[in-house]
């Protein structure tokens, strides 16, 4: 084991890049936020993650995001356990009927000021699901979005650029 | 269970057109004999579903892999309950009468299933009447005495990962019952495979769990191909093995890391996010999408390999780096303190219930789909299926570490002998041949030429099973399938029983079961 942390010390990093970062988007990101509020969370965001009635395919994706390639923490981007201590609630899936009070309540939860971002083709206009008995709607049927990103699963390189240009915006006021 | 089978084949009142393995009506009594030779261990429960009037069993014979799906006739609306006699059944019977209306006779365990009250309706896929949509308390079975309290876990949980609701009974730190609370991410997905066309029944069924989307589509493919009576080109039969393999490589490798990060040994989980990363970028590469969704239809595949050197150096790194991941966590002894004997699933058990995959096979049930029934390409490639007794995490770590070999070995295989050729038949001048009228009856005369097919496939979960009724224009009726989770949640429960609350994570991470492939 010891071989391999030191190993893990001189070798060079796995990282990505950071993705580019088109100012136009941010600007239009952070007037669409209301960047006032954001300014008191500095350069950091803590995120928790909703299933809302996903296939897990996004959260696969979600979870790359931690891998060290993508390595989302130099960002100041963080996974956290409960809602009460996020700023973002990064929601997959189609929601279903069955979740629905567990997204609105985790949503609740949530201190102000918050953000959702809606991941995936499900969550932001149900995908190949439809709407049905079972599913209510995309996730801004039942709660405010304020960032969508599209795919099926989006890549995690997507996924990054999305919340980079969230913390830029955040930044900008 | 051939003796079952042929048994069984005598008392039909009619034998259905579905392939490649028969569909078989039967009356009540043979229904009820079936039900006790399954749970008599004369036969392996494979699926139970429904459709409005009728029910389906299918049973598996764990020699050979053959299955036999028996039908039901429930005009009444009343079938004898399979559950009664052989509880791995109850679930699926309590998803069958909350989506159909059916009443199962004599089922144990009435609680609705899938059905939280929160859909504005009952009997969504029957009668379907409407009800206010208000949500109900749920009776969890009771475990009593003075020392004994409860734990309420989810349905959102602590990490990315999907919902569900857990009750643990605890004494102190010993768990006494876990009782699971699913149906959460349920999205309908019976109803949407009825009468819809077959290439968006192939995108919901490549969805219905996406760390499984290669088992799943080419499960679809299988039985539509089956159904429909069409070939599939030999390169086209290569590519989907590779893709399938790349499949269980890139899980098992996150699933090894996740079960040690479980066991806050982050360090497995670093070295094996990035061998996982490295598998899914090879994806992208040689099929354009990580995840490879949707690149397995029926008739073939849509994308071909142009280069087989992205994926032999994928195969020479893991075979590099793997080893030392390995030889760490078969020498950290705090890790193995955590994993050797915790959370053990009986072997009795896992045989009873049919658990597929990594999770029978740690417990020493020997059935892989790729051996038995078997499909092309696997009857021509060399490897071995891992077996381990012991039945615990480090077990179902053992099996996946075993498989992550067997399945760089598959991979390189299929590489050297990938046949050339065309990738993809297109289904229409078959589906045009199909319809050339048979003697007597012209081709526009409408006529029931419905057919099925079933197919069993190996996910890196576990055995995945999918049935479609079509009609001659390649339309899909009505389509059903079948997770390994199915039958895997319940036995969590099982092998939780006497750990430590602390120890949940890791089990459960162990079993790795879909929630949304359970849920569907
Ligand atoms: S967007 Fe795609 S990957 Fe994500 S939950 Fe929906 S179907 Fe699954």
């Amino acid at each position: 084991m010891r071989r391999m942390l030191l190993e893990g010390l001189f070798r060079r990093p796995v990282t990505e890049g950071t993705p580019t970062v088109n100012d136009a988007e941010v600007d239009a990101l952070a007037e669409r936020l209301g960047v006032s509020a954001m300014a008191r969370l500095g350069r950091s965001l803590s995120i928790r993650e909703v299933d809302a009635g996903s296939c897990n395919g996004c959260e696969l994706e979600i979870h790359a995001l931690n891998n060290s390639y993508y390595d989302v923490e130099r960002f100041g981007l963080r996974f956290v356990a409960s809602p009460r201590h996020a700023d973002v609630l990064m929601v997959t899936g189609p929601v279903t009927a069955n979740m629905r009070e567990g997204l609105e309540r985790t949503y609740a939860a949530t201190p102000a000021p918050k953000w959702v971002v809606a991941v995936g083709d499900c969550a932001t206009g149900c995908g190949v699901f439809g709407k049905s008995y079972a599913v209510i709607g995309a996730v801004s049927d039942v709660i405010p979005v304020d960032l969508v990103i599209p795919g099926c699963p989006p890549e995690p390189i997507d996924m990054l650029k999305g919340l980079i240009d969230l913390i830029e915006a955040s930044a900008r006021s | 269970m051939s003796t079952l089978r042929t048994a069984l084949l005598n008392t039909a009142l009619t034998i259905e057109e579905q392939k490649p393995w028969p569909r078989i009506t039967v009356d009540v009594d043979t229904w009820r004999q079936a039900t006790l030779a399954v749970a008599a261990g004369n036969a392996t429960l494979s699926g139970l579903w429904a459709e409005p009037g009728a029910v389906h069993m299918a049973l598996l014979d764990d020699q050979d892999g053959a299955l036999t799906v028996l039908t039901l006739a429930a005009p009444d609306g009343r079938f004898p309950s399979v559950g009664l006699t052989h509880p791995p059944a109850q679930r699926l019977e309590r998803s069958i009468v909350d989506l159909y209306g059916l009443t199962a006779d004599g089922m144990p365990d009435d609680r609705r299933w899938l059905d939280h009250d929160r859909w504005g309706v009952r009997s969504p896929l029957g009668s379907m009447s409407q009800i206010p949509a208000n949500g109900s308390p749920y009776a969890f079975l009771k475990a009593e005495g003075p020392p004994l309290h409860q734990i309420a876990v989810g349905p959102v949980h602590a990490g990315i990962i999907e919902p569900g609701h857990f009750r643990f009974s605890a004494n102190g730190e010993i768990i006494v019952r876990l009782e699971e609370r699913l149906g959460y991410v349920h999205k309908g997905i019976e109803g949407l495979l009825t009468d819809t066309t077959l290439e968006a029944a192939a995108k919901v069924v490549a969805r219905v769990s996406g760390d499984s989307t290669v088992a799943y589509s080419l499960a679809f493919a299988r039985a539509a191909e089956a159904a429909l009576g069409v070939g599939v080109p030999q390169r086209a039969i290569w590519l989907r093995a590779l893709m399938a393999e790349l499949e269980r490589l890139a899980n098992h490798l996150g699933d090894i890391g996740g079960i040690c990060n479980d066991a806050a040994f982050a360090l497995m989980l670093a070295h094996c996010g990035i061998l996982r990363e490295d598998v899914l970028r090879t994806a992208k590469t040689a099929f354009g999408h990580r995840l490879m969704m949707d690149r397995i239809i029926p008739g073939g595949v849509t994308d071909d390999l142009h280069d087989v050197l992205p994926i032999k150096t994928l195969t020479a790194h893991i075979r590099q780096r793997f080893p030392r991941l390995v030889e760490l966590y078969d020498n950290t002894a705090s890790l193995q303190n955590r994993t050797v004997s915790t959370g053990h699933l009986a072997t009795g058990l896992a045989r009873r219930f049919g658990a597929g995959g990594p999770i029978g096979r740690a417990s020493g049930r020997p059935f892989d789909a790729r051996k038995t029934p078997g499909y092309p390409p696997y009857g021509d490639l060399d490897f071995k299926m891992a077996v381990r007794d012991a039945g615990d995490v480090d077990a179902r770590i053992w099996v996946r570490i075993d498989e992550v070999y067997e399945s760089l070995e598959l991979i390189e295989q299929i590489i050297d002998r990938l046949p050339p050729g065309p990738i993809s038949y297109p289904l229409a001048p078959a589906l045009r041949e199909r319809r050339v009228p048979q003697a007597g009856g012209l081709a526009n005369e409408p006529h029931d030429t419905a057919t099925e097919g079933l197919a069993l496939i190996e996910g890196f979960r576990g055995d995945v099973l999918v049935w479609l009724r079509m009609d001659e224009s390649g339309r899909v009726l009505r389509g059903a399938v079948r997770d390994p989770s199915a039958f895997q949640w319940p036995l969590l429960e099982a092998a939780i029983e006497g750990n430590i609350v602390a120890d949940f994570p890791i089990c459960n991470k162990s079993f790795n079961c879909s929630y949304s492939g359970h849920d569907l």
